[in-house]
């Protein structure tokens, strides 16, 4: 018998909206955050499109001695933990330290920090280095941060798998729940909206190299043809569903099912692993193919990989056998934070009966989705199931149940 | 309790001083150390200028050009211990369901030295702020998300199970294997290929821990330069390494027959909340972590025969840690030799606390205790047995090892022997 873990909290920093709120708003009506790059000279590159999270002024909410120790996703992290603390009426110094944790992903770090500080290495030498930099840009970073802040003890952790981690650090997350952590902070925040961040990631050669926001990220899409960069993500709060139950708490669902595998190495012929990690997310939820009220795809917008993952939904779900939907076509990819947001989308879907629309795309037909496109689709959302894919094979599928759905 | 016992049944280490689990435990036993003044680059501008740096060949430790060309040092190190780990377990993988075997690996600073170098070329050494993507390597992203790792770490041993890197500084080595024992106590995987890597030693890494004092300035005794315990230590001395295992099932390694090295009967992690480099000297946090990790082996602190200390050789980790070993075992502390390998192979960040576990194994497999070279100077702050100069003949049946980093994580794990009545 296994202990039923919920979301009780969001806290969302989205190109597309900063704030829950914002987001949400901004989502189910279809309105997109992609536009050219500000935050650095986009030009001399090829990809010059982003999405970035709108109006966001670290010193607003955050006191100033962590400005300078702080890449933006790690501030980005720390608002929207705030923000997702205050959805869910915890208030950490009620509780016990120890039964507190942080379980965040991350992709690439600090990004933006570790460039300011390698151009002082190389341009100016050593001693101008940051003493910051030894934390700031490292992985662990948001996890350590957020634990400082609220006075978390308890069992916390990172986990870096590209995309796919976001997921994988909820399920993680559960996991300590499970083994008997009250609370805990998960979810992630990436941003590598910079050059040094930008050259790294033409280097995957998966960015779109269109320059009308409207056409850039087309996944499922004939015209597809790679993604575009985005920053953000979403802080969640999960805990016991017995103690949101006991304390109160409004429970937006729970993660009521996850499954991880990694794709067979490229040229052995054999079939992606994607559709494996949704079999066993439904097994673990107990749900059959056709309890799924909606999938959040992972939308890569590459041909191959758009295939290989509409062969994998149809393969479970039949041809057309489920709503299917990517509203990051709204923000672009968003890296470690894409499948926390993707979660917080889906449990805001449950909560409006909407279906948040993948925007801009003409769905190729010869991929057999049914795909909403347009407009947001009324429709009862009880059960939804979340697919994140990291570069090099990570695949991971989450399952969230509606706690309106009983 | 779940009844599935996680066992070790490879071990693959590539540490300072030698490529192997053969040369890494001839080092450790024999007391020796591999620190040295750095080599892969004009350390004259730092105030640390000595490093544990590994003699690495890659095309001599079997990678092929495409894989060299592809992989930042530290995927290289983890691919080769992957390798040595695999052979060492006799575990036929082809024969196993590929989505029954999972990775964890882990590192706090990923593909360093890759970004490292690739920045000043795409920067022409600082002179650009837009850097130039036409310089860039192709493998780049591969640097940019150290996920990669895992990535050639699965394909290596063709795995498809759940794979991951885990990152949390310094105790990324401790909590990647942590990880891998949860994955298969819950059935998620039946074999997990476990541990980690890092190759930091490159001019960025030298300049943040040069900028907060955190290595020792101690370059002109670089072989006697990391001093864990001893009164005039003064920081650690930056490494590299990976070490990866094998870990599966008692009862699944008992009927191929397999050689166990150890059981990892308990793990636990907790966080400082304090500050992001900076440690309270009384070492309550890890205190906590080791009484779960015990509880979770249910082993009375009674029972440990060695601990494995961080032991940095910074001035308040050891007090911390010391402070952590007596609250949580009591009088038992000063009874029991405690030791730290980076006397000898430095501290490799994420790495270490795989290769700390993989001494641990070697330290019961041979009841032999690694000793704490360079600790000459007593200092009372730290009053432990901590195992000076020279390897210890000491039984050796329950281990607990510790780590500590940066981000307030405190780690421990509890190895204790499968076979022979310990439990």
């Amino acid at each position: 018998m296994t202990v039923p873990v919920v979301i009780t909290g969001l806290g969302i920093a989205s190109p597309n909206g900063l704030g829950k709120e914002a987001y949400w708003a901004a989502t189910r009506a279809g309105r997109g955050g992609i536009g050219p790059v500000t935050r650095f000279d986009a030009s001399p590159y090829p990809a010059r499109l982003a999405g970035e999270v709108p109006g966001f002024a670290a010193e607003d909410h955050l006191p100033s001695r962590l400005l300078p120790q702080t890449d933006r996703m790690t501030r980005l992290a720390l608002v929207a933990a705030d923000w997702a603390l205050a959805d869910a009426g915890i208030k950490p110094e009620d509780t016990e330290a120890f039964d507190m944790g942080v379980v965040t992903a991350s992709s690439s770090g600090g990004f933006e920090f570790g460039q300011n500080e390698l151009r002082k290495l190389w341009a100016r030498g050593s001693q101008h280095v940051s003493a910051y930099q030894s934390f700031a840009w490292f992985y662990a970073v948001n996890s350590g941060q957020i634990s400082i802040r609220h006075g978390m003890k308890g069992p916390s952790g990172v986990l870096v798998s590209d995309q796919a981690g976001g997921l994988d650090a909820v399920a993680h997350a559960r996991r300590q729940i499970r083994k008997g952590t009250r609370m805990i902070v998960s979810g992630s925040v990436d941003a590598s909206v910079c050059p040094w961040g930008w050259v790294a990631q033409l280097a995957g050669g998966r960015l779109s190299t269109q320059d009308d926001p409207d056409r850039a990220y087309l996944p499922f899409d004939a015209r597809a043809a790679g993604h575009v960069a985005g920053e953000g993500g979403a802080i969640l709060i999960m805990e016991r569903a017995e103690d949101a139950r006991e304390r109160g708490a409004r429970v937006y669902g729970e993660v009521a099912g996850y499954g991880a595998t990694f794709d067979p190495r490229p040229g052995s012929g054999r079939e992606p692993a994607l559709r494996r990690a949704i079999e066993l997310a439904l097994a673990e939820a107990g749900c059959a193919p056709g309890d799924i009220d909606v999938v959040f795809a992972d939308a890569a917008a590459v041909p191959e990989l758009d295939r290989a993952e509409a062969d994998a939904i149809s393969a479970v779900f039949g041809p057309g056998g489920v709503p299917v939907t990517a509203p990051k076509t709204m923000t672009g990819r968003l890296y470690s934070g894409a499948a926390p947001l993707d979660l917080a989308a889906a449990l805001l879907a449950m909560e409006s009966g909407l279906i948040p629309p993948t925007t801009n795309v003409d769905p190729d037909p010869s991929l057999g989705l049914d795909l909403v496109t347009g407009a947001a689709r009324p429709a009862r959302v009880g059960t939804a199931l979340v697919l994140a894919r990291g570069y090099g094979g990570f695949n991971s599928a989450a399952v969230l149940r509606s706690s309106l759905s009983d | 309790m779940t009844g599935r016992r996680v066992v070790i049944t490879g071990i693959g280490v590539v540490a300072p001083g030698g490529i192997g689990v053969k040369d890494f435990w001839s080092l450790l036993s024999e007391g020796r150390t591999a620190t040295r003044g750095i080599s892969f680059f004009d350390p004259s501008p730092f105030r640390s200028r000595v490093a544990a740096e590994i003699d690495f060949d890659a095309e001599a430790s079997g990678l092929t050009p495409q894989e060299i060309r592809r992989m930042d040092r530290a995927a290289q190190l983890a691919v080769v211990a992957t390798r040595e780990a695999v052979a060492d377990s006799g575990l036929d993988l082809a024969a196993l369901d590929p989505y029954r075997v999972g990775v964890t690996i882990g590192s706090a600073v990923g593909a360093t030295m890759g970004l490292d170098q690739e920045y000043c070329v795409v920067s022409d050494r600082g002179r650009l702020d837009l850097v130039d993507h036409e310089y860039a390597v192709p493998h780049l992203y591969n640097y940019f998300v150290p996920s990669s790792f895992a990535a050639e770490v699965a394909w290596c041993v063709g795995a498809q199970g759940p794979s991951t890197v885990v990152s949390t500084g310094c105790t990324s080595g401790l909590d990647s294997v942590g990880h891998a024992v949860e994955l298969l106590r819950e059935g998620s995987a039946d074999v997990m290929i476990a541990g980690s890597s890092d190759a930091p030693i490159s001019p960025i890494t030298m300049a943040c821990f040069d900028a907060i004092k955190a290595t020792t300035p101690r370059d002109e005794e670089p072989e006697r330069a990391s001093r864990p315990f001893d009164g005039t230590r003064n920081g650690f001395v930056l490494g590299e390494g990976s070490a990866v295992f094998v870990l599966e099932e008692l009862q699944s390694a008992r009927r191929r027959g397999a050689h166990v090295y150890a059981e990892i009967a308990g793990y636990a992690s907790r966080c400082n909340a304090f500050h992001m480099t900076g440690l309270r000297p009384d070492g309550a946090e890890m205190a906590e972590a080791i009484r779960v990790a015990l509880d979770e082996a249910r082993i009375d602190g009674e029972r440990v025969d060695y601990i494995n200390a961080h032991g940095s050789g910074t001035k308040q980790n050891d007090r911390h840690e010391t402070a952590a070993f007596k609250k949580s075992l009591g009088d038992h502390a000063y009874r029991t030799p405690v030791s730290s390998i980076k006397s000898m192979v430095g501290h490799s960040l994420g790495a270490i606390g795989s290769i700390e576990i993989a001494a641990c194994a070697l330290a019961m497999e041979n009841n032999v205790v690694p000793p704490t070279a360079n600790l000459h100077t007593p200092d009372p702050e730290c009053d432990l047995d901590y195992v000076p100069l020279t390897a210890r003949e000491h039984r050796t049946d329950t281990v607990l090892t510790v780590g500590s980093g940066f981000g307030g994580f405190q780690s421990a794990m509890v190895l204790t022997r499968a076979e022979g009545g310990v439990r």
